[in-house]
């Protein structure tokens, strides 16, 4: 009997890197969907050739193994980071800087993983996620924050042509020296495209408030501080971390003036804005 | 009245903006904002000095109040923020160790 060697054919594993917010994360995986996938999700956050900051392997699974009710969590255990919802697991080490995350194909899931891995890096550094659309205008961010329903989707269908749209859904705000700087993200809401890949200095935070006319209100800033804490994206149960995202809360708004925004929903409320 | 003594539990985060304090219980992140005069006892609850000298120095020389009234509202204000677990309140001085 001849035995024949036969070539264990080798699995090519790929490498898509998203950069968000100037901060790189490298998805490896070997399945050709899931790239495939994440290529058309983030497609202007594509950043082939970058050094990543981090790196996940990403596992395909299928769903029975996962509990499809099941809400998000986040929680440190030992090392290493958790993070679970109904449609993924994932661990990650921000010392080892590496971290492995299992899912189905899809674009929601890392979509998520992303938030989260991204809120966790802010918060360490003085920024955060804001429930928030924003749009740079003559080289200046707005943001425009509130909860579900307070126009914020309708903010941006309304920008003008002149205003480029970071985000309608999760503002990316880091803090660089004493400024803050918006950026883009993929993070899309009901106007279902992600921003543009771009950041300016923050110039002013607007809480929305339909109303039957328009007018820019000052708020205190304790009371600033409270619309902020109840938008911020943050998902970590974890005592230090959530001082940390207050202590910038506090501190953003010692910064940036921050206003509300009774707004009626046509295009002359941006006649306020920059 | 028996002399009180307030500190900062160590299970808060705070700030003060402008003269008005927020304070976060880190316990399940409710937040509190104190008005000018509430905020003034909060800076002053070093677990050292007396309530009464808190009122009599602090409150009373900044405000235009008299004691009796500054006592009253006190009282209200620091039973609410000890009921939250956000304020120590002892009639001894309270010890840094236990305090924020």
């Amino acid at each position: 009997m001849t035995l024949l060697m036969q070539p264990i054919q080798s699995v090519k594993s790929h490498e898509v890197i998203i950069e968000i917010g100037g901060i790189a994360i490298a998805l490896q995986t070997v399945d050709d969907g899931l790239v495939s996938v994440l290529e058309k999700r983030f497609g202007a956050y594509l950043a082939p050739g970058v050094t990543p900051d981090f790196v996940f392997c990403v596992d395909v699974v299928t769903p029975d193994i996962f509990d499809p009710d099941a809400d998000v969590e986040v929680w440190m255990q030992g090392d290493e980071w958790h993070l679970q919802r109904g449609d993924f697991r994932a661990e990650w080490n921000p010392e080892t800087r590496r971290g492995r995350v299992r899912q189905t194909v899809n674009p929601y899931s890392i979509d998520s993983v992303l938030r989260i891995v991204h809120s966790l890096l802010l918060a360490r550094s003085g920024g955060f996620l804001l429930h928030a659309s924003s749009a740079v205008r003559n080289g200046k961010a707005f943001l425009f924050s509130g909860l579900s329903e307070a126009g914020k989707t309708t903010m941006a269908r309304l920008a003008p042509t002149d205003a480029a749209l970071l985000t309608d859904e999760a503002s990316y705000i880091r803090k660089i020296g004493a400024s803050y700087l918006a950026y883009g993200t993929p993070f899309a809401g009901e106007f279902g495209e992600p921003g543009k890949n771009i950041s300016a200095p923050i110039s002013a935070l607007y809480f929305l408030e339909k109303a039957k006319e328009n007018a820019i209100l000052p708020i205190e800033p304790t009371q600033a501080v409270r619309r902020l804490m109840r938008n911020i994206l943050f998902f970590a149960q974890d005592t230090t971390l959530v001082r940390m995202v207050f202590d910038s809360a506090c501190a953003f708004v010692a910064t940036v003036p921050v206003f509300q925004l009774s707004f009626f929903p046509d295009q002359k409320v941006w006649e306020l804005i920059g | 009245m028996n002399e009180l003594y307030l500190a900062k539990s160590p299970a808060i985060a705070a700030r003060t903006l402008g003269d008005e304090a927020i304070i976060m219980s880190t316990v399940d992140s409710t937040l509190f904002s104190l008005n000018p005069t509430g905020t003034v006892i909060w800076d002053a609850a070093d677990g050292k000095t007396p309530v009464s000298r808190i009122l009599e120095e602090k409150v009373c020389a900044e405000f235009d109040v008299s004691f009796e009234q500054a006592a009253a509202d006190a009282k209200e204000f620091i039973d609410k923020l000890a009921g939250h677990g956000i304020l120590l309140v002892s009639d001894q001085p309270i010890p840094e160790k236990e305090a924020s």
